[in-house]
């Protein structure tokens, strides 16, 4: 089997199973009960704040732990509209973001705020330039993700933060759920005030992911209740999730310092390989992140392509698994000034540190002897 | 011609050392062996010594996180991000443009010229002229104030470079901590003792704090607080040494032993009499308190006249005028709030009586302690005091090393 799709999401490591496991196992009360068992609950979760603070390079107190990447960027946008709704109503995003921002952002529109939807370029980058010139008097919030989950392109988040530091009302959001572990990025040195992850696209589970919150940023939470989550985020804590997650972070960022070259190189085989394929139009930019190819088969329907891999164990997917169930066309490809025929055609194969070049090997040529064939039945 | 430039060296200005005499050197050696130990992350900066000033050198590392710490630091009276080129109008008159253009939120400006080199050819009021007059050109939206600038673009052209420093960062102000002797903060864990502690630190004193434990009547997660709450305090300082005193038998025989009106105010006395004993110990010279005038029953005037009688070691209350609202704020500066307001029992908050006394009288208070032979109890405790030291290092929390 070779698994394609790590940017679906990522088959769990054994380590962070175990964690999960254990902790499960030895520390299930309550973190809030006054009993020692609570107590012991309670230091084992702000012992995984502070690592994964640590790791993050922020404060401990800066970090809530959410049950999900969509529910970082729910939380982190309406709880920014909702709590400085009266400083404005202005929200300033890009065209390329993942639907649990762009989804977020067209729903608040409903609710009277204005959104700005700035477009990417050909490479599918958005302009710092473009952003600044946006603000009004009543912006209250930028959110600009960092890797692109469909094509993998990098937006410059840190010169975007760097010129925001002229407009310190406005809140500063990164989606970064594609990006850590593989693309690097200093919260601090970039001037975010809300920073999204996931566990389960770095090999943690689902159900886990963090949300950093600037310790001065103040937001309305989505849930009320208890005063878990630093306030912001009631409900009983997962500590297994926590602590599991934090493990997974730990572990793929090793991961990253160690073979970040290597799943580049990786990349470049795969670019170049798809490259000498008749009829293959590459939409990753070069100086991506190194673990997404998106690529179109103009004429070929991609969910053919797709069952026709799976027959053979090889798992790719078509743009983002979070909007693939509604049609084969790509919003993001799209924006990036690419016809319908490649809007519609765009396919994805996403990459862990743990691929070989044998499987990339298998993987081209397999689709070279697939896509002959549907030539041949469809042409 | 362009010229790149950034901010290389921050400039460290310490106020109110500069006039210590003949302590200088000691204040100075401890000022710069604090913000050694608070930048150890950064091991590319260098930190220099000229006359009067102090300077990090940053070699490329980025300012804010050092400016954060350095926040912190007691005896630093303010910051500025200076770059340093060579005495050359060209290159002066570029780097001002750069230290404007890079200043926050600032609209107006105003430029302070020092010539300290009367080799350079321009004296300073042309110089002033002159370099206003060409920010103005090169900018928009920029206006000179001469009386309230936003911004105040200093340049001093000294024989060796000229230095270029704009916004001034307020720092923490007070002395270096170790400056000022040593002081045992008795720590509680509610909102006033973390703020006397770091007031007292900010004063140049070193704090080791003692705890009154009581279990099982306190739990240890309200030991865990005052942990926490030390654990925060050494942001201002280096570590912190806490003295966790078994309190519950003495505890307990002073609610048998004494009527229920004074019981507090005897708490107190003996809570003063083990503390002074771990001064002795420890050659600790002074305690200190959060206690704030008419707060409490204890807090009262006589109160503390009738609690001090069992001590001549100074009692150092710098939240003794204070109301609490400011009180408050300080603590959530100092991020100790959230830590104080957990909802756990100490010491002071259990047997706490209906009607404690709010006017105990010293008298009194003596004929009710003859007959309780209490010394064994205070020496037992103090005998039997435990030391948990934290440190500004993260100390992570061990036993759960094999799950992360």
């Amino acid at each position: 089997m070779i698994y394609l799709d790590n940017s679906a999401t990522t088959k769990p490591h054994p380590d962070v199973l175990h964690s999960f496991q254990q902790v499960s196992t030895s520390f299930y009360a309550n973190p809030s009960s006054i009993h020692p068992l609570g107590g012991e609950a309670e230091q084992l979760l702000l012992t995984a704040k502070k690592q994964a603070a640590k790791i993050l390079r922020v404060l401990p107190e800066e970090i809530i732990f959410t049950a999900s990447g969509t529910e970082g960027n729910n939380l982190a946008i309406k709880g920014v509209a909702l709590e400085h709704q009266k400083r404005g109503k202005h929200i300033i995003t890009t065209i390329i973001e993942h639907p649990s921002v762009y989804n977020t952002c067209l729903a608040l529109e409903k609710l009277g705020f204005e959104i700005t939807y700035i477009p990417v370029n050909q490479d599918g980058i958005v302009s710092p330039e473009m952003i600044e010139q946006a603000i009004r008097d009543d912006t209250i919030l930028i959110s600009v993700m960092h890797v692109n989950n469909e094509i993998g392109s990098i937006q410059p988040v840190q010169e975007i933060g760097e010129r925001l530091r002229k407009y310190p009302k406005v809140i500063f959001h990164v989606d970064d759920v594609q990006g850590f572990g593989k693309v690097p990025l200093n919260i601090k040195e970039s001037h975010i005030d809300l920073y999204t992850i996931s566990a389960h696209k770095i090999h943690g589970l689902k159900g886990n992911g963090i949300l950093y919150k600037q310790s001065r940023v103040s937001l309305f939470p989505l849930f009320h209740g208890g005063e878990q989550g630093e306030g912001f985020r009631a409900g009983t804590e997962n500590v297994a999730g926590a602590v599991s997650m934090t493990k997974a972070m730990r572990l793929i960022k090793e991961k990253e310092k160690e073979k970040n070259r290597y799943l580049f190189q990786l990349h470049q085989l795969l670019r170049q390989e798809l490259e000498k394929i008749e009829g293959v139009f590459i939409n990753t930019p070069k100086n991506a992140a190194p673990h997404i190819m998106n690529f179109s088969l103009p004429g070929l329907k991609p969910e053919v392509l797709i069952h026709a891999l799976a027959s053979e164990e090889i798992y790719i997917s078509t743009k983002s698994a979070c909007s693939s169930k509604q049609s084969d066309y790509s919003r993001i490809v799209a924006a990036c000034g690419k016809d319908d025929e490649n809007a519609t055609s765009a396919l994805r194969v996403s990459l862990s540190y743990e691929q070989t070049k044998e499987e990339i090997d298998t993987f081209i040529h397999t689709m070279k002897r697939i896509i002959t064939k549907l030539r041949g039945i469809m042409g | 011609m362009l010229m790149e430039f950034e901010f290389d060296h921050i400039l460290i200005r310490y106020g109110e050392l500069a006039l210590k005499g003949k302590n200088q050197k000691h204040f100075l050696n401890k000022l710069q062996q604090n913000i050694q130990h608070k930048l150890k992350g950064f091991p590319n900066i260098k930190i220099k010594r000229t006359r009067g000033r102090m300077f990090i050198m940053l070699h490329g590392q980025d300012p804010q996180p050092i400016i954060d710490k350095c926040k912190n630091i007691f005896g630093i009276h303010s910051l500025s991000l200076a770059i340093k080129v060579s005495n050359e109008l060209e290159q002066i008159k570029q780097a001002g443009l750069f230290a404007l253009e890079n200043s926050i939120q600032a609209k107006t400006f105003k430029v302070a010229v020092r010539r300290v080199d009367k080799t350079f050819p321009t004296g300073s009021q042309e110089m002033n002229q002159l370099l206003g007059a060409y920010l103005l050109k090169h900018t928009s939206g920029f206006k000179v104030d001469v009386h309230q600038p936003d911004v105040e673009i200093n340049v001093e052209i000294r024989v060796d470079a000229t230095y270029i420093t704009s916004d001034v960062i307020k720092g923490a102000g007070g002395l270096p901590v170790g400056t000022s002797g040593k002081s045992l903060l008795l720590l509680s864990g509610g909102i006033d003792s973390p703020v006397a502690g770091y007031l007292m630190m900010k004063r140049g004193v070193e704090i080791e704090a003692i705890h009154f434990h009581s279990p099982p009547f306190t739990s240890d997660r309200a030991k865990q607080k005052v942990i926490d709450l030390a654990e925060k305090l050494t942001a201002f300082g280096h570590r912190l040494k806490i003295h966790v005193v078994p309190f519950t038998t003495l505890q307990q025989k002073i609610f048998q032993e004494i009527p229920e009106s004074y019981a507090m105010t005897v708490m107190r006395r003996m809570m003063f009499r083990i503390s002074e004993a771990v001064c002795e110990n420890h050659q600790i010279l002074s305690l200190t308190t959060g206690e704030s005038l008419g707060q409490v029953a204890s807090q009262t005037m006589e109160s503390m006249h009738t609690i001090n009688e069992v001590t001549n070691y100074p009692i150092l209350r710098p939240l003794v005028a204070m109301d609490k609202q400011d009180i408050i704020k300080i603590s959530k500066q100092i991020d100790t709030y959230d830590i104080s307001i957990r909802p756990y029992e100490d010491c002071c908050t259990i047997f706490v009586p209906k009607a404690p006394k709010t006017k105990p009288k010293r008298e009194k208070v003596n004929q009710f302690e003859a007959d309780f032979a209490f010394e064994p109890f205070i020496e037992e405790a103090v005998q039997k005091i435990q030391k948990i030291v934290v440190s500004d290092e993260q100390s992570e929390d061990k036993r759960f090393d094999d799950l992360f």
